[in-house]
């Protein structure tokens, strides 16, 4: 200590001035308010995203519906009368419904006419009388008024998305149908009824008949496999890690290799579902099968993370206690690590489920993209899945397919933040402090 | 080590005039309360040594004179605390203000991630002590001279802060805490972190500081109060319990606790 | 799903095989378990185990492999001149004569020789199945009966289940490896195939890329042009963009919540940008082409400017929509890792809040920060489908944001999805592709994922 006390120049007082603490707290305001503007910008983004989806899609979950009387001509539906029921679905109930119209407004005439006011009907309407009929034919002979969709123009036209004051030439829905819509709408004839055909459909060239049943089947085939896969994987290397492997180069190499394998482009897995699975191993293409496979391949590194993550946390003197009584190490993890660190996991798996379920470009490679009118029966059926139907519905070029998008993005979201929100109160509900 | 305390120990000068002082102070963490009406007069150009058992507040009580339990979520504090009889939690008043008037050092040595002539020009910058490159290098040099730091580290200016010994940080950390001129230095425990020798040298550097600045330092070890400080007070569950002239407080203790605590009985 | 009820009855066996254990267990000690190694359950158990493993790995040895053999034997079978086709032509023939068999649609006509062919491979691959259920089966009740005979009092049934736990748990963990493995092989097989077509140079620093190839030698069409430059820096381009849009917003944002926002607001912000996060690609795909795209456009239109409907500005920004989140929780997480001394030290010299958060807090969390932003370029070069909803399919090589360009995953897309050849130059291209956004996004996580690792290590 003797370099110090031979020379002390007095150092000068700090600078306090009102002017330059000015300055100071101006730069701290500027950061402050950059800060607070970033996270407004991003929750404004949200808004928006969210805001135009709800505001494009929330029609889709209704349906336009005309009103039309019906003569249910037992000639067309019955000629042999006597109930046959191949007869009962063969039989020709787009014409009834055409010949209600024509009666409706009898001075349409001429072909071009008569097929522009035949369209203002789904061609999916005759379905609907057909299940009418089917469940109580007893009805057969009578006049009935029944409720059918309307075509996707027409739907648009009553959802408001069509607007009436362009010249006609710019317009889907020309000044006659206008007028006959009109006409219905006098007589109360045109209804928005809840869109049923939207929740139990598969998917369909016309608008007004697809539906996301087929999509929401193949994501749970597909989520299935991938869960069946990739849990009991995941949990299991996550235990060998964690409890089991000596510190050595291999599982260093499978630790830093897990870590990487969470950051691969998703596509990239989707590659390698079409060079291995299809490819080498020849299983079918576009099954969910496949799909849950590349998915789980996918997953695991995130349940895998999430599980040690949960394992670590379970204090080191719980499985000194069980080794104290004689355990093995095998039973002092089935029995005392394994469920307290379960709650993580699932929580964990849960996430990992979300993010296969809205995931789409894999699942591309694979074929599972192909338009699937039919609801899939199994996991080897070709299937499509919610995110792909959106991507599909994305980029079809009907008007109406937009609402469906959106309505599709809806129920999609819906699903993500239940999985989420679940995973959330999982945490909140076993969170233990050590 | 003793005998540099007992060579100092007559110059006993009090103050009239108090540096800074608190009356009938409370703090609360939450619910909890952390102090209870604390009393304390700080004397000019003295060292004031905090004493008592963890959880006693006395580290509460440090924090409290440059208002750093602002930062701390929960914390609230009650009472008058003056410097040069001006009340520091008035509202108006600022803690940057504040703080360049009142310095700090931590228990544990926390340099910045970056070189050492960068620890010590921090805080002048902020503050514009400094013109010229040549002006702030001056005040390296004699802040690290002040801190007996300049003769090991002259040469290796530009190297981290963090790659210094820990002795060497803790005397960085002051030299970083003198480089701003301030009044008071506030001391947390400063040489708890250290091995004996580097202790020993911070000791011998808070004796030396005495001339220039106004100390409080929080101790853990009694022998340390003994040997830097004129003045000791010792805290007892949040309560000043006794605060007199450090001989005096060590050799006549008045009150039955601070009697049980200097003899080993509890702490 | 006729593995499937194969695999229930192997799991019922196993069931059965259990309680066999351990009622024989219970035997051979003469009523008193004590006297046994271990708990009759473990004798169960080893019983259990060489009922189902041996059985279910067959099984799915059997349904890898009984394909390959099949379409093996149907190769065989054809006649002479169908067998000397070229290997494309013949790969489009073994599809259909599946696709007769399935009982699918054929695209040809069928003549005797297919029909004859197609039969032989349905009524092979039936009794390949046949026979897969009765050996498994049989396997299963063999390894059963085997185990059931072993079981003595001294036999160690806990350790040697506790051994083949720890063999299917070192089997699970190499899984990981084998997708990284899998991902290289393939990945470099496929693309080693396509070099052998285009030379690799001209697909790294060919500048024009047409990937329409003719698919027969007289039909008219493009020679098909690999130079995959123009896709790397579309890739580049957008990446830029979405990082010009992310970094900002993610990283003052994580700067906010980690040091400004009371606990309040973070309990409810957070929350909302991890909703952020959680919205699937695809969405944002779709709100880029819908909203931000025509947006742009018009934007560009009212101030003169001539936008592309699919212009990079659209797909990067919305890029740099969906990265923000991702920034933003990273940084965070790193920026509470800077330890509080600092922050005190720095208060204590009269910082204010913003200056600590500049000169102190922010150069220290650096490595990390830079760590989470190459973390969040690398998830951006691979992000697929924003880009292809919203990114062009031409590849012009520009500079201008406004015009449409194209990057490696939208080409990846193109070229695989739809009916393809699998040997064609055009198919082969994409694993080329695929290789190189491998390597270039791995090597950006190994970087990154290390960068973070240090950082972490110098603070705990």
């Amino acid at each position: 200590m003797t370099d110090s006390t031979a020379r002390v120049p007095a150092l000068r007082r700090a600078d306090l001035s009102e002017q330059r603490l000015k300055r100071r707290y101006a730069a701290e305001k500027r950061f402050r308010f950059y800060g607070l503007a970033a996270i407004f910008a991003a929750l404004a983004i949200l808004g928006l995203l969210i805001g135009t989806i709800v505001l494009n899609g929330h029609t889709a979950f209704v349906q336009t519906h005309l009103e039309i009387p019906v003569f249910l001509d037992p000639e067309v539906i019955d000629p042999e009368g006597n109930g046959d029921p191949g007869a009962l679905r063969r039989a020709d109930y787009q014409g009834l419904l055409k010949k209600s119209l024509r009666e409706r407004f009898p001075d349409v005439s001429g072909r071009r006419d008569r097929i522009k006011l035949y369209g203002i009907l789904s061609n999916g309407a005759g379905l609907d009388l057909r299940a009418e009929v089917q469940a109580d034919p007893s009805i057969i002979g009578t006049n009935q008024t029944i409720w059918v969709k309307s075509s996707d123009d027409i739907d648009s036209l009553v959802k408001g998305y069509i607007d009436r004051d362009l010249p006609e030439g710019d317009r889907r829905v020309k000044d006659n149908e206008i007028a006959w819509i009109d006409a219905l709408e006098a007589d109360g004839g045109v209804e928005k009824q809840f869109n049923t055909t939207f929740f139990t459909a598969g998917d369909s060239r016309e608008p007004e008949q697809a539906g996301i049943w087929g999509a929401a089947v193949g994501s749970f085939f597909t989520l299935m496999i991938t869960l069946i896969l990739s849990f009991p994987i995941g949990v299991l290397s996550a235990i060998y890690l964690e409890e089991f492997a000596p510190k050595n180069r291999w599982t260093d190499l499978i630790e830093v290799n897990i870590n990487n394998l969470a950051a691969v482009p998703s596509i990239i897995f989707g590659l390698l579902g079409l060079a291995v699975f299809l490819g080498v191993f020849g299983f079918p293409r576009s099954a969910p099968l496949v799909g849950g496979m590349v998915l789980a391949l996918m997953t695991l590194p995130t349940i895998i993370i999430a599980a040690r993550a949960a394992l670590k946390a379970v204090p080191p003197s719980i499985r000194e206690a069980a080794l104290g009584v004689g355990a093995s190490r095998l039973q002092v993890v089935t029995h005392h690590v394994l469920p307290l660190a379960l709650p993580g996991i699932m929580t964990g798996t849960i996430i990992g489920m979300a993010q296969a379920l809205g995931e789409t470009a894999p699942l591309l490679m694979i074929g599972m993209v192909a338009f699937i009118v039919d609801v899939p029966g199994g996991v080897t059926d070709p299937a499509t899945v919610l995110p792909v139907q959106i991507f599909l519905w994305a980029d079809a070029p009907e008007r109406a397919f937009v609402e469906k998008t959106n309505g599709a993005i809806m129920v999609l979201l819906a699903f993500l933040i239940l999985m989420n929100a679940l995973a959330v109160l999982l945490r909140k509900r076993f969170e233990r402090q050590w | 080590m003793d005998a540099v305390a007992e060579a100092e120990a007559p110059q006993t000068m009090l103050q009239n005039t108090p540096k800074m002082s608190t009356r009938r102070v409370n703090v609360y963490y939450g619910e909890t309360k952390a102090l209870k009406d604390v009393d304390l007069d700080i004397g000019e150009n003295q060292v004031t040594s905090l004493i008592g058992p963890s959880g006693c507040g006395k580290s509460t009580y440090l924090r409290c004179l440059n208002r750093m339990n602002d930062v701390i979520d929960g914390c609230r504090v009650e009472g008058d605390i003056t410097l040069d009889n001006v009340d520091i939690y008035r509202s108006g008043l600022d803690v940057v203000q504040l703080r360049a008037r009142v310095g700090m050092v931590f228990q544990k040595p926390n340099p910045f991630p970056k070189s050492i002539y960068d620890n010590i020009a921090y805080g002048p910058r902020l503050h514009g002590l400094a013109e010229t490159k040549a002006d702030l290098d001056n005040i390296v040099e004699i802040s690290l001279t002040r801190a007996g730091l300049w003769k090991e580290v002259k040469d290796r200016l530009l190297a981290p802060g963090t790659g210094l010994s820990g002795g060497q940080q803790q005397r960085l950390c002051i030299a970083r805490a003198i480089a701003v001129n301030p009044e008071v230095i506030l001391m947390d425990e400063p040489c708890s972190a250290l091995d004996p020798i580097a202790t020993a040298r911070i000791e011998e550097l808070i004796d030396e500081l005495r001339q220039n600045f106004t100390i409080v330092i929080v101790t853990h070890s009694m022998q340390q109060a003994a040997r830097v400080s004129q003045k000791t007070a010792f805290f007892h569950l949040g309560d000043l319990v006794e605060v007199s002239d450090t001989e005096q407080l060590f050799t006549n203790p008045r009150d039955q606790r601070t009697q049980g605590y200097i003899t080993g009985r509890f702490g | 799903m006729n593995s499937f009820i194969l695999i229930a009855i192997l799991l019922t066996l196993a069931t059965i095989g259990y309680s066999f254990g351990q009622r024989r267990a219970r035997k051979v000690s003469g009523g008193e378990p004590s006297t046994l190694h271990s708990r009759p359950q473990y004798y169960g158990l080893y019983v259990a185990l060489w009922c189902g493993i041996p059985s279910l790995i067959l099984m799915a040895i059997w349904l890898i492999v009984e394909p390959q053999v099949a379409e093996w034997m149907l190769i065989s079978n054809l006649p002479e001149d169908i067998q000397a086709l070229p290997a494309d032509r013949l790969s489009l023939l073994i599809n259909d004569v599946k696709n007769l068999a399935s009982g699918n649609i054929v695209s040809r006509e069928i003549d005797g020789a297919l029909q004859r062919a197609a039969d032989g491979y349905a009524s092979a691959r039936q009794i390949g199945n046949a026979a897969m259920v009765v050996v498994a089966i049989a396997i299963a009740v063999i390894g059963l009966g085997f185990a059931q005979r072993h079981i003595t009092p001294t036999l160690r049934a806990r350790n040697l289940f506790e051994r083949a736990v720890s063999v299917l748990m070192i089997a699970a963990s190499t899984i990981a490896v084998l997708t990284t493995l899998g991902i290289v092989l393939s990945l470099l097989f496929e693309a080693m195939r396509f070099f052998a077509q285009v030379p690799w140079y001209e697909f790294l620093f060919g500048l024009s890329w047409s990937p329409q190839t003719a698919l027969r030698v007289d039909q008219v069409g493009g020679s098909g042009a690999f130079g995959a430059v123009p896709l790397f820096a579309g890739t580049l381009m957008i990446t830029l963009i979405a990082m010009c849009v992310a970094v900002p917003i993610g990283l003052f944002s994580a700067i906010y919540m980690s040091e400004y926002a009371p606990p309040r607001m973070r309990a409810i912000v957070k929350p909302l940008l991890e909703i952020l996060a959680g919205v699937p690609t695809v969405v944002y795909g779709f709100f880029a082409a819908l909203t931000v795209a025509p947006f742009i456009r018009r934007t560009g239109e009212s101030i003169g400017l001539d936008v592309s409907s699919e212009s990079a500005l659209a797909a990067g920004m919305v890029m740099g929509i969906m990265i923000i989140p991702f920034i933003s929780s990273l940084s965070d997480d790193v920026m509470n890792a800077v330890p509080r001394a600092l922050r005190d030290g720095a208060f204590a010299l009269g910082a204010t809040k913003s200056e600590t958060i500049k000169q102190v807090i922010f150069p220290a969390a650096l490595p990390g920060i830079v760590g989470s932003l190459l973390l969040a370029m690398s998830r951006a070069i691979g992000e697929t489908m924003i880009v292809v909803m919203a990114a062009g399919l031409a590849a012009n090589l520009t500079a201008d944001p406004l015009e449409a360009v194209t990057t490696v995953t939208v080409q990846i897309v193109t070229l695989l999805v739809g009916d393809q050849e699998f040997d064609s130059a055009k198919t082969l291209a994409a694993f080329a592709l695929g290789l190189v956004l491998f390597a270039i996004t791995l090597t950006l996580n190994v970087i990154a994922l290390h960068v973070v690792r240090r950082y972490r290590e110098k603070y705990d």
